[in-house]
């Protein structure tokens, strides 16, 4: 492509920009506001970060969906990687299709939809066998089942590129398939797996509706009790906890991006030092 | 691939296989059969489709009565209309602002574009929630926008942009407007630039070279970036539920207050079967032989 864009170009590129970038600054800058009227500016003040300490629902609500965000994307990484591993080394086994299926639906798959089916299996499992109850289980097994989808994907990628004859020089020295996989090629997929438990975890943190059908009545995540207080109106130590998620994820986000660009540049200078030198 | 760990593989196939089976595959074969249920007083608020009686007689009591109020009751199909409307219209505006986002993006130097990406693709994994309450911030009457313009005298009454098609326009714009550029980008970076040196070769201006090579070519990334913005946007609870006003009926919503408001569990798995059925389905099958065609 031509390294050249125009003015116009440009503009509607900065606007966009600017279009998804100026709410979450001017959030930000509210959560600082020292009037709780949203739009008269009273002064700079954390009056409304140090509320929040003091929030013991939004506390609670938050160690549940930390808990959750942990359990679910360490689960994840496990599952997403097995397949795939099972998708990018197996060229055929009997069910290739359905878990390439079921891999990709639900990245396209309404949340909405995902949720009540979720809560609808998970009833009819207490009816029949008696568990999972409602709760962190279920919604760890929810969050696990989107989170392992995303998994798969990044894995996936990075396996497919990852040079198969190492593998096979540690096995002709004597190693076996899965010590030779374990020792040569995880340490390669290892920052697409970190990446990923981190995208998982800020994905798990965020989820709303999937949560809202299966947590039940006696659980609340941060995102279910964030979305009652908003249906109410704007607060204003709503928005200084929206600053202070948006900025953590934002590191959690930037940190994996630069692991992966990392990496991927130490393996490209591998690759050129490894090249035998030219005629 | 005959390895010498064929055996062994199972234990790596099958966890994730079995965990998506249970999971994901099968609570839509639960929620099609309680799709056929009745709403009742008791833990959980449904009949039993398949039961046993006292005597161990199988019984299977379907119930099409969901399924009929669905066709009967006009909300479910002004919701249906609605969403599909604003779910096309939102792809089309995403699909105009992002285009010349991802050209611009494409023909900017290298070195920016990993920054650029990364710019963009932000808030697509910042908490969706939270970015949804920011908009409002921005557009409620006493909003920044409002406070902005009254101040600067261009408006002398705050414009009521909440509660109304329009929020919900931006609100599902603001939000999905990411997924549109990235696809397009993915299309736009690969093209080749020799071609459009061989169209002006030849003494095609630019804007002809344009629509005659690069538009026919980036079709692929436009078809993804659309879906992947119209589907979440059709199936969209919380914009239409924080932005938009009792008129704003989307299918998400219809869903969510049947299953909240109205604890009626089998109509609103009646209308989560009905979805997929009428708009999932038809975009799976669609994307499904368009991979099989790019493979083959």
């Amino acid at each position: 492509m031509e390294r050249r864009a125009s003015v116009g170009l440009l503009s509607v590129l900065f606007f966009g920009i600017a279009m998804l970038y100026v709410p979450i600054l001017v959030l930000i800058g509210y959560s600082f506001n020292a009037s709780p009227l949203v739009n008269v500016w009273g002064g700079f003040s954390t009056a409304w970060y140090r509320q929040l300490l003091h929030n013991r629902q939004l506390l609670e609500a938050a160690l549940l969906s930390l808990e959750v965000a942990v359990a679910a994307s360490t689960g994840a990484i496990v599952l997403g990687t097995l397949a795939a591993i099972s998708l990018v080394r197996f060229a055929r086994f009997p069910g290739r299709l359905l878990l390439t299926g079921m891999v990709n639906a639900p990245l396209v798959m309404p949340e909405i939809i995902t949720g009540i089916t979720q809560l609808l299996l998970f009833v009819s499992m207490v009816q029949l066998m008696g568990w999972p109850h409602r709760g962190l289980t279920t919604i760890v097994l929810s969050h696990v089942t989107f989170c392992t989808a995303y998994v798969t994907i990044t894995v996936q990628s990075r396996l497919q590129s990852a040079d198969r004859s190492l593998e096979e020089a540690a096995q002709d020295l004597g190693a076996t398939p899965a010590r030779a996989f374990l020792e040569v090629t995880l340490p390669i997929i290892a920052p697409a797996i970190i990446a990923s438990w981190l995208l998982c975890f800020t994905l798990s943190l965020d989820d709303l509706v999937i949560s809202s059908f299966v947590a039940g009545p006696g659980a609340s995540t941060l995102p279910m009790v964030i979305y009652s207080k908003v249906k109410l109106g704007v607060s204003p130590d709503i928005n200084a906890l929206a600053s202070l998620i948006v900025c953590g994820v934002a590191v959690c986000i930037i940190a994996s991006r630069l692991l992966m660009m990392r990496s991927e540049r130490r393996r490209a200078l591998e690759a050129v030092e490894a090249r035998p030198p030219g005629p | 691939m005959t390895r010498t760990w064929r055996p062994g593989r199972w234990l790596i196939i099958l966890p994730p296989l079995l965990f998506l089976l249970v999971f994901f595959l099968i609570p839509f074969a639960f929620a099609f059969k309680i799709s056929f249920a009745e709403a009742a007083p008791r833990v959980p608020p449904f009949t039993d489709v398949i039961s046993f009686t006292a005597d161990h007689h199988l019984r299977i009591a379907i119930s099409l009565g969901n399924y009929r109020y669905l066709l009967t009751d006009e909300v479910y199909g002004i919701a249906y209309l609605y969403s599909l409307r604003t779910a096309f219209f939102s792809t089309l505006i995403c699909l105009l602002l992002g285009y010349p986002m991802a050209y611009a993006i494409a023909r900017a130097p290298r070195s920016a574009q990993g920054l650029l990406l990364l710019i963009i693709m932000l808030p697509f994994w910042t908490s969706f929630l939270l970015r949804v309450y920011a908009l409002e911030g921005i557009i409620r009457d006493t909003g920044f926008l409002n406070t902005m313009l009254l101040h600067l005298g261009l408006i002398s009454q705050p414009l009521h942009i909440m509660r109304t098609s329009l929020a919900v326009y931006l609100g599902i714009i603001y939000s999905y407007l990411p997924f549109m550029v990235l696809p397009l980008f993915a299309t736009l970076e690969k093209l080749d630039p020799t071609l459009l040196e061989a169209a002006a070769d030849l003494g095609s201006t630019p804007w002809r070279a344009f629509m005659d090579i690069t538009l026919p070519l980036s079709i692929p990334g436009m078809i993804a970036g659309s879906l992947l913005v119209f589907i979440p946007a059709v199936g969209e609870f919380v914009i239409p539920s924080l932005l938009g006003g009792p008129n704003q009926l989307m299918i998400g919503r219809v869903l969510w207050d049947e299953f909240f408001g109205n604890h009626d569990w089998p109509v609103a798995a009646a209308v989560a079967i009905a979805f997929l059925l009428l708009l999932v389905g038809p975009i799976a099958i669609y994307q499904y032989y368009n991979v099989r065609q790019l493979e083959a």
